[in-house]
């Protein structure tokens, strides 16, 4: 007897076993991925972070003491410190990235150790020459030949890079590149003039964050 | 001789799924493999983070991992916090390599 009903096409897995394979593939590779780097850099914490920092290097260039020029940058490092951690954890929350154990802890104590060093270095450049027993401020040092605006912009450079560049290495690779510019640019800043100082501030913490974190926020989300 | 509208070409053969080790051939498990292949010894919490997993799920899979041979688990405390740890075995590093060996058979006998 025929039927009017169409004949049933034969019966087709679900899936071509070559997609499913290529399917398995793509899985592995980016849980290899989200396992082996830690992604939670935060993209706009960084253009947040140049935005501040430029500002920054235009307050702190007002500064007619090094004191002054000083507490700006200081209070600049707090900011910037608060809001790329802040963006950090928003960013490790949101892609499900740990944070302060697996490749998230490598990467803070690969930047921890250099940031510790720009601590150390700036406190006892104040207590040098700014501090109750300042001994240069004591001996008349003019405040453009000083220690501080000499020398400071180019070390923060130069530790910031360094320690990005070594957390850099459990990261995506744009933060290992960014902490080589930085390096570089800490590097030219040490042979400039004292008073390049801001400009180069301006140039590495200010351009760099900015390029940088607009690259990582397009391609890395966010 | 037939016309040529008549001549069809045989179909072409689809690809054949060679036999997989169940135990990896399974989503959860696969993730579980691949985390410990890049991340090395990974705690009980960071790879339930890692792959959106529940306690139970995780712990359901990783036992039949640790049954296989292909995952080790190290039960200490951290802070009198108890810490659990995953590493994977030697079988386990053999086991995914095999599995990868496999789909990229599948794959490349598609393209042929």
């Amino acid at each position: 007897m025929r039927s009017d009903r169409p004949a049933r096409p034969p019966r087709q897995p679900a899936v071509a076993p070559d997609a499913a394979a290529a399917s398995s593939l793509r899985y592995i590779r980016e849980t290899m991925a989200r396992t082996a780097t830690f992604t939670a850099v935060p993209g706009w914490g960084g253009v947040a972070m140049g935005v501040t920092a430029v500002a920054a290097a235009a307050l702190a260039h007002r500064q007619p003491t090094a004191s002054g020029w000083l507490t700006v940058w200081t209070a600049e490092a707090l900011i910037g410190l608060t809001l790329g951690a802040w963006t950090m954890t928003t960013k490790a929350r949101r892609g499900g990235a740990p944070l302060l154990s697996g490749q998230g802890r490598k990467f803070l104590l690969g930047i921890a150790p250099a940031l510790a060093v720009g601590v150390a270095v700036t406190l006892a450049v104040y207590a040098y020459e700014i501090g109750p027993l300042g001994e240069a401020t004591a001996h008349g040092g003019e405040p453009g030949s000083m220690a501080s605006r000499r020398l400071l912009p180019g070390l923060w450079l130069m530790l910031y890079g360094a320690g990005v560049a070594s957390a850099g290495m459990f990261s995506i690779r744009l933060v290992p590149m960014m902490g080589s510019l930085f390096l570089l640019t800490g590097a030219l800043a040490l042979l400039s003039p004292a008073a390049w100082g801001d400009a180069w501030m301006a140039l590495g913490f200010g351009g760099l964050h900015l390029v940088f974190g607009v690259l990582i926020a397009r391609r890395y989300g966010g | 001789m037939p016309d040529d509208s008549t001549i069809r070409r045989a179909p072409r053969p689809a690809p054949t799924v060679p036999d997989l080790d169940p135990v990896v051939h399974q989503r959860v498990r696969l993730g579980i493999l691949s985390a410990l292949a890049a991340g090395g010894t990974t705690s009980f919490t960071d790879l339930k983070t890692v792959l959106d997993l529940t306690d139970g799920n995780l712990s359901v899979h990783a036992r039949k991992l640790e049954d296989a041979g292909f995952v080790a688990v190290s039960k200490t405390f951290a802070d009198r916090m108890p810490l659990t740890e995953f590493s994977l075995t030697e079988a386990g590093r053999q086991a995914l390599a095999a599995y990868l060996d496999a789909m990229e058979a599948v794959i490349a006998a598609a393209r042929a």
